[in-house]
């Protein structure tokens, strides 16, 4: 049906498009750029307005000849052919991310030896958030309990370090374990109380909890040293450390093994044992969603009265999805800590919350590598475009407004191979 | 006569101030078919639910093959040997026919994975033509056998059918219900909850009556079928 009318390009219908969306601009913007604040009276810019509007019109005008096209008719099909729900791969179907995944690898080895230590370090902060989006999707994707309070679980993580090595002189190796049991555990006593929530009322308990978290940390002030932050110590290689001198009589790495001293090596390193994490973690919960619990999660999220008449226990489902979701973060929080050198407060608002959430959600919920995708882009992107960093937030509501229209279901739909055949059913 | 598989001695359950069920006792023997009929709001669900705990029972005793499970966990009884296909069918939506059968197979493992799943393409062939396909992609009737075989699938002692019934066209409550007669016909167990109480009479070897909460008549399916009380209230009293 469609072929047939896109073989002739429909100039009206375009043009028509066109004017409602020079006027739909010329709402939105009229007062906000048209009407500047000149002390106590306003100028009025109507050549600004002018051109804002004559802009939209014209890219709208031709949005709309290229949808008409047989090219953007295909590609608006493409859209849509996304459906609804899981998509369930054949049982013997093999991914293309067999030659993906060996590939990312290498590239991760050979990146160190081109980057800066700009570079570097934004390809760490992507990693930490791969961390936690990989965290949330367990909670959020696959157990179906909205979580807004996430960020909680990465301060105690990042906190675990700094106040760690404050009062009791840890280290980032013992602290890295530890964190990650620690946030389990603050998982386990969040799941709890939220076991019988459902939906919107999770939401609201996971919000609160999260600004308890913060509100914690920010007021406490003899313990954690309130908005001021503490700091957090660097990693350490077998005791030698990374610094240009060493502190408490240790070794410096350059020292040790007579090179020059350089300052990159600290993100060097903490990038590698990142990316080993990264890549254990998706290793895990790649194994987990096959195994009984990760069927569970799915249950759960799917139909939770089914799923107790299945005899499973929705207690341990539900602590198991958030303890898992939570030593992630804890992970995480490490790391954040150890690159930063310093946590406060302010690092673990809602906005972080919402960060994670929007990862997981344009990823597609419950998929790896959909979450693995858009936590470089939402936070690769930012430090790209560094110039228009005002806009970032407008970027990302443009984002999920054109999301919503196109890929309603994430970038990537959650999938999972199906039953492998069994001997004797005939198909 | 042989000891009961499941039996409830005088239960009472609330619901916060309301009495659901009211010293309800009731018995089912290994092997036969037993169904409750009643009008809508009589307990009929409710006294289901409570033999898992939900709603727990106030007082009474729910006894499970020597065993009193009226304290027990929920998952505890799903997962020995009472199986169910709770009211409504509670398909996983987004899972295809045969994960759903996998789910079912929770409560003993994989281990008769294979044959089991063979034997339940076996007694719904619908089921195998679309085994790969999603549930929430499949019509009533073929989501109503998909949750019955679900429940079969981890070899229940006892099968507890909330309302097979529910929904379907008449043509298809037809095909359900001589699956189930199959089914009683190789010595499973089966409680059947049901508002269709002549076809759920037909099956039964015995029925119970249910009127606000409380078991009002109790007879052999046969006995029934032609009471005048129950031809009246439930059967349309022609």
């Amino acid at each position: 049906m469609s072929a047939a009318k896109s073989s002739g390009i429909d100039i009206k219908r375009s043009l028509l498009e066109t004017l409602v969306a020079g006027f739909l601009a010329l709402i939105v913007f009229g007062p906000v750029v048209g009407v500047v604040l000149d002390g106590y009276s306003f100028n009025a810019e109507p050549r600004r307005v002018a051109w804002l509007v004559g802009g939209v019109m014209l890219g709208r005008f031709v949005l709309s000849l290229y949808l008409q096209s047989g090219v953007g008719q295909r590609m608006l099909q493409g859209f849509d052919s996304g459906g609804s729900g899981v998509h369930v791969l054949a049982p013997d179907y093999k991914s293309r991310l067999r030659w993906i995944i060996p590939a990312l690898i290498v590239i991760a080895i050979v990146f160190p030896i081109f980057a800066n230590k700009y570079l570097l370090t934004v390809v760490i902060l992507g990693l930490i958030y791969v961390l936690l989006g990989l965290g949330l999707n367990i909670v959020v994707g696959l157990a179906g309990l909205l979580d807004l309070g996430y960020v909680a679980f990465y301060a105690i993580g990042a906190y675990g370090l700094a106040l760690g090595y404050q009062y009791l002189g840890l280290g980032f190796w013992t602290v890295l374990p530890l964190a990650a049991i620690a946030a389990a555990l603050a998982g386990c006593i969040l799941g709890f109380p939220v076991l019988r929530m459902h939906g919107d009322y999770l939401a609201i308990v996971t919000l609160g909890f999260g600004e308890i978290i913060r509100l914690v940390l920010n007021n406490w002030l003899s313990f954690t040293g309130g908005p001021n932050g503490m700091p957090a110590p660097s990693p350490t290689l077998f005791g030698l450390e990374f610094g240009r001198r060493a502190k408490d009589g240790g070794v410096p790495f350059h020292e040790f093994f007579g090179i020059d001293y350089n300052p990159n090596l600290k993100f060097l390193f903490i990038y590698i044992v990142l990316f080993l994490v990264v890549l254990a973690v998706l290793y895990i919960k790649h194994r987990l969603t096959r195994m009984p619990v990760g069927r569970a999660w799915e249950a759960l999220r799917e139909d939770e009265i089914a799923c107790r008449s299945m005899g499973l226990n929705h207690v341990l489902v539900k602590l198991s999805a958030f303890t898992l979701g939570a030593s992630t973060a804890g992970l995480a929080g490490v790391f954040f800590a150890t690159y930063q050198g310093f946590v406060n407060p302010s690092s673990f608002t809602f906005f972080e919350s919402a960060l994670i959430l929007a990862i997981v959600v344009l990823g597609g919920m419950g998929s790896t590598v959909g979450v693995v995708i858009a936590a470089f882009v939402l936070t690769v992107a930012p430090e790209l475009l560094r110039s228009f960093s005002e806009y970032r937030v407008l970027l990302f509501g443009v984002l999920m407004v054109l999301m919503m229209i196109w890929r309603p279901r994430g970038l990537i739909r959650i999938s999972r191979s199906g039953v492998v055949p069994r001997k004797g059913v005939a198909p | 006569m042989t000891a009961p598989i499941l039996e409830l001695r005088d239960l009472d359950v609330f619901y916060g101030p309301i009495q659901a069920l009211k010293k309800v006792s009731m018995h089912i023997v290994e092997g036969e078919t037993v169904s409750l009929i009643g009008a809508n709001g009589a307990g009929k669900s409710t006294l289901l639910m409570s033999i898992f705990g939900q709603p727990r029972a106030a007082s009474g005793q729910i006894i499970y093959r020597g065993t009193d499970i009226t304290r027990k966990s929920s998952h505890y009884i799903a997962s020995n040997g009472i199986a169910q296909s709770p009211e409504g069918r509670r398909v996983f939506p987004d899972m295809t026919v045969e994960e759903n059968l996998m789910m079912g197979t929770i409560p003993i493992g994989d281990k008769y994975a294979d044959q089991d799943m063979q034997r339940m393409y076996e007694l719904f062939p619908r089921l195998k033509e679309r085994r790969n396909q999603r549930a929430m992609t499949m019509s009533g009737g073929e989501q109503q056998m998909l949750a019955i075989a679900r429940a079969l699938m981890s070899r229940p002692k006892l099968l507890l059918l909330d309302e097979p019934s529910l929904g379907l066209a008449p043509i298809v409550v037809k095909q359900i219900f001589a699956t189930l007669r199959e089914l009683a016909q190789t010595g499973m167990t089966i409680f059947l909850v049901e508002q269709n109480a002549n076809h759920a009479l037909k099956l039964s070897d015995r029925a119970y009556v249910m009127v606000n909460g409380q078991i009002r008549m109790t007879g052999t399916g046969q006995e029934l079928l032609v009471n005048e009380e129950v031809r009246n209230a439930y059967l349309g009293g022609h």
